[in-house]
């Protein structure tokens, strides 16, 4: 089966730093992957080269078979859902507008919105009272939920998550990774997720691929990778979540 | 009421109509320009120096001077046009007015315009692209609204000035309340420089309000406040238009006037001669005095009244002086030589320059010539009105005599006569047929050399009115029927401190006086 993400040889500079030096990549559908590394690592500009928000210098990149360079990057980033750890909810639109916004402009009649902006509140597993608030009104995690909402509307197939969960507190923080999660699992999604947090990755993803410098440093399911790598970068990123975990049991006594 | 704040009232639906109409065009044409121009400046950081530096380098000429260089501009663009598509505009009043305040509206609008595109925050930029928005749709659904706020304050402000310059666009023939100020300050007439000042003050703080509510709605997302705002301009600036309606009648001529009493006066008769002929007439006042002979060949205004003198030195460029005869005989076969302007006659009187002094000063300093004057001078503070130290006249006076005053000072011409009162001035350029000097005893002093043209005050009249037969019939009586003494009167009656008369009074009091000759 062909990949539904592929890139090969991606390169991207900004003047005399490389962030990315020929990333070869294949994403499956289905498959959920995270992008780790230090920052710096090339793991947000990769994930921004896949919706085109970022041109590569050089390097091929295709969605679905489909070249990012070739297609119109309004046409291609309504099919992908993208979330951000800013968010980034339009404060002169209600929740229910700000979800409703790529649905409007593929042209969706106003009963299939309402309809999909229900169906999406009750996903992300929000109260429908929020949908005519304005999104100044919400919690950091409440914001959270709408974002990916508003990134799910349209019905995409692939979700781009760049550190969605980075700016909530540990508990929200858990909660909505779960949830997601299981979103995942259930709508049938592809979903590539930039983040700096090993524990997240670990437990969220399929897949962990590394980075390093612009190169991908390990790329392998989260117990391969402890199990067979030699790179000692690679290794004490696996093992810090281990380390924390073994620590937290000691001190609290379980 | 006082009889001048109603004359005051009077004129209030006209002249608050113009304003209203003028400062409004002009602050929608600045929008329809700056908006544009602004989301290119903030989509280029390379365009938006340049652009903002050159909307700021347009704040920077004064406003006065901004609305008078627009009208030779037009003038020559209109002769252009006339020679190439047989077509010319009107270089005069409302275009040149409106070019330049539009002009003036532009800064505020684009610089709030581009602060407020480039403050829309980076992370709600990338959603909007990260939705899938094309660049237009983000421009018109996320940076537009969210920038409105910021871009109402630069309405506001540009509001705010567009309202105060546009009292300035009366000196270049469009009326405004303006016309309350600068006829005000020429004929001392207070009450209508305080109710000009104020008319304006209080449109412009209306319109700012009413531009806040829209503001504010902007900001705090109230739709209701917008539609009332915005309800609120249209509403107010169709009540201020809706007299404009009815002075819509075409006008058969157009009467001008320079910016002083004698000159309101003289239009005034000449237009309610009109009138009584059955004419529908309209004024130009208070206009500059090479602008008005520039109005009058290029048929802007249909007749004003000039003075030899000024005709023969500034307009045909002569320095020589033969003779109160001959200079108005070749005026008259020269003007409409040149331009087809005709000279209908001499109304009978003169207004020459006319030095003069406190009787005190004149015979303390034994001074009663301008050869006495010469000797004097170093010791002496001349004051002027606003030209008269610009133009050929002083020059070929001065030439003759050799003047060097201790100080030259310009002033309007009614300070001028209170600087002379108070000893600012030790002697000042008048004019002969003014009603203050024989009223205050002021000593004239004689022009032994003749240096001074002579200044008989003659009706022009446009090329294309020319040979309007109801036109010459109705103003032809005037010629030669105006003694000096009754002119003198009737500007004294005006110029007076107490128990003044409007220029209308004062026309309709000479014309009395005429018809009892």
């Amino acid at each position: 089966m062909a990949a539904l993400i592929e890139l090969t040889g991606v390169s991207k500079r900004y003047g005399a730093h490389a962030a990315l030096e020929g990333v070869g990549l294949a994403v499956e559908a289905g498959q959920f992957v995270a992008l780790v590394g230090g920052s710096g690592s090339g793991k947000t500009t990769l994930l921004k080269t896949i919706n085109g928000l970022i041109r590569p210098d050089a390097g091929r990149v295709t969605v679905a078979g489909e070249d990012v360079s070739a297609t119109a990057p309004h046409l291609l980033r309504r099919r992908i859902g993208y979330v951000f750890q800013e968010v980034g909810l339009f404060p002169h639109l209600s929740v229910a507008e700000n979800i409703g916004v790529t649905p409007r402009l593929l042209g969706w009649d106003k009963a299939r919105i309402a309809g999909r902006v229900a169906e999406l509140l009750q996903l992300v597993a929000l109260p429908p009272e929020v949908a005519d608030r304005a999104p100044a009104a919400l919690s950091g995690g409440q914001r959270q939920r709408v974002g990916v909402a508003r990134a799910l509307a349209a019905e995409p197939k692939l979700m781009l998550m760049d550190e969605p969960f980075g700016a909530l507190d540990p508990v929200t923080r858990d909660a909505l990774g779960a949830d997601y999660r299981a979103l995942h699992e259930r709508l049938g999604l592809t979903t590539i997720m930039v983040t700096h947090d090993m524990a997240e990755a670990v437990l969220l993803a399929d897949r962990i691929v590394v980075l390093k410098s612009g190169r991908i440093l390990a790329d392998g399911a989260p117990g391969d990778l402890l199990a067979r790598s030699k790179d000692p970068d690679v290794l004490a990123l696996l093992e810090a979540p281990k380390r924390q975990a073994e620590r937290l049991r000691e001190r609290l006594g379980a | 009421m006082n009889p001048r704040l109603a004359a005051a009232f009077d004129l209030l639906p006209e002249y608050l109509g113009w304003h209203v109409l003028l400062s409004l065009s002009a602050l929608v044409l600045g929008l329809v320009i700056s908006l544009p121009l602004a989301v290119t400046a903030a989509r280029s950081p390379r365009l938006r120096w340049p652009v903002l530096a050159l909307a700021s380098l347009i704040q920077t000429i004064p406003s006065l001077a901004l609305l008078a260089l627009f009208y030779p501009l037009l003038l020559a663009l209109s002769a252009l046009s006339l020679a190439t598509l047989g077509m010319g505009f009107s270089a005069l009043g409302f275009l040149p007015s409106l070019l330049a305040l539009t002009l003036y509206s532009i800064l505020p609008i684009l610089r709030n315009g581009v602060t407020g595109i480039t403050g829309v925050d980076p992370a709600i930029s990338e959603a909007a692209d990260g939705v899938g928005m094309t660049s237009r749709q983000k421009l018109f659904q996320v940076e537009l609204p969210l920038a409105a706020p910021v871009i109402m304050a630069g309405v506001r402000t540009a509001a705010v000035w567009t309202i105060g310059a546009a009292t300035l666009s009366t000196p270049v023939g469009q009326t405004s309340l303006g016309n309350y100020i600068f006829a005000g300050l020429q004929t001392e007439n207070w009450v209508f420089v305080l109710f000009g000042c104020a008319a304006s003050a209080l449109l412009a703080m209306a319109a700012d309000q009413l531009l806040g509510l829209v503001e504010t709605g902007a900001r705090t997302r109230r739709k209701g406040l917008v539609i009332v705002g915005l309800a609120g301009i249209v509403i107010g600036a169709g009540a201020a238009l809706a007299p404009l309606a009815t002075f819509g009648q075409h006008a058969a001529y157009t009467v001008g006037a320079k910016n002083f009493s004698e000159q309101y006066i003289l239009a005034e008769l000449m237009a309610s001669r009109l009138e009584r002929a059955g004419a529908v007439v309209s004024r130009k006042e208070d206009l500059g005095s090479a602008v008005a002979y520039r109005a009058l060949a290029a048929g802007e205004i249909d007749v004003y009244v000039d003075y030899s003198g000024t005709l023969w030195t500034n307009v045909l460029g002569r320095t020589d002086n033969p003779g109160r005869k001959a200079v108005l005989d070749q005026l008259t076969t020269e003007l409409k030589r040149r331009d087809g302007v005709l000279v209908l006659g001499s109304l009978g009187f003169e207004n020459a320059y006319a030095f003069v002094m406190r009787p005190d000063r004149a015979q303390a300093l034994g001074v009663a010539s301008l050869a006495d004057l010469s000797r004097e001078a170093p010791r002496l503070k001349l004051g002027s009105d606003l030209e008269f130290l610009s133009r050929p006249e002083w020059k070929a006076v001065d030439t003759a005599y050799a003047f060097t005053f201790r100080s030259e000072r310009a002033y309007q011409p009614t300070f001028m006569y209170r600087a002379l009162a108070a000893g600012d001035a030790d002697v000042i350029s008048a004019f002969s047929s003014d009603g203050r000097i024989a009223a205050d005893k002021l000593v004239v002093l004689t022009d032994p050399k003749g240096a001074i043209p002579p200044y008989d005050a003659v009706i022009l009249i446009s090329p294309k009115a020319a040979a309007d037969p109801r036109l010459i019939a109705a103003l032809r009586p005037l010629v030669g029927a105006i003694p000096v003494e009754a002119m003198r009167a009737a500007n004294y009656s005006v110029d007076r401190d107490k128990g003044k008369s409007t220029p209308a009074e004062a026309a309709r009091a000479l014309e009395q006086a005429i018809a009892a000759n």
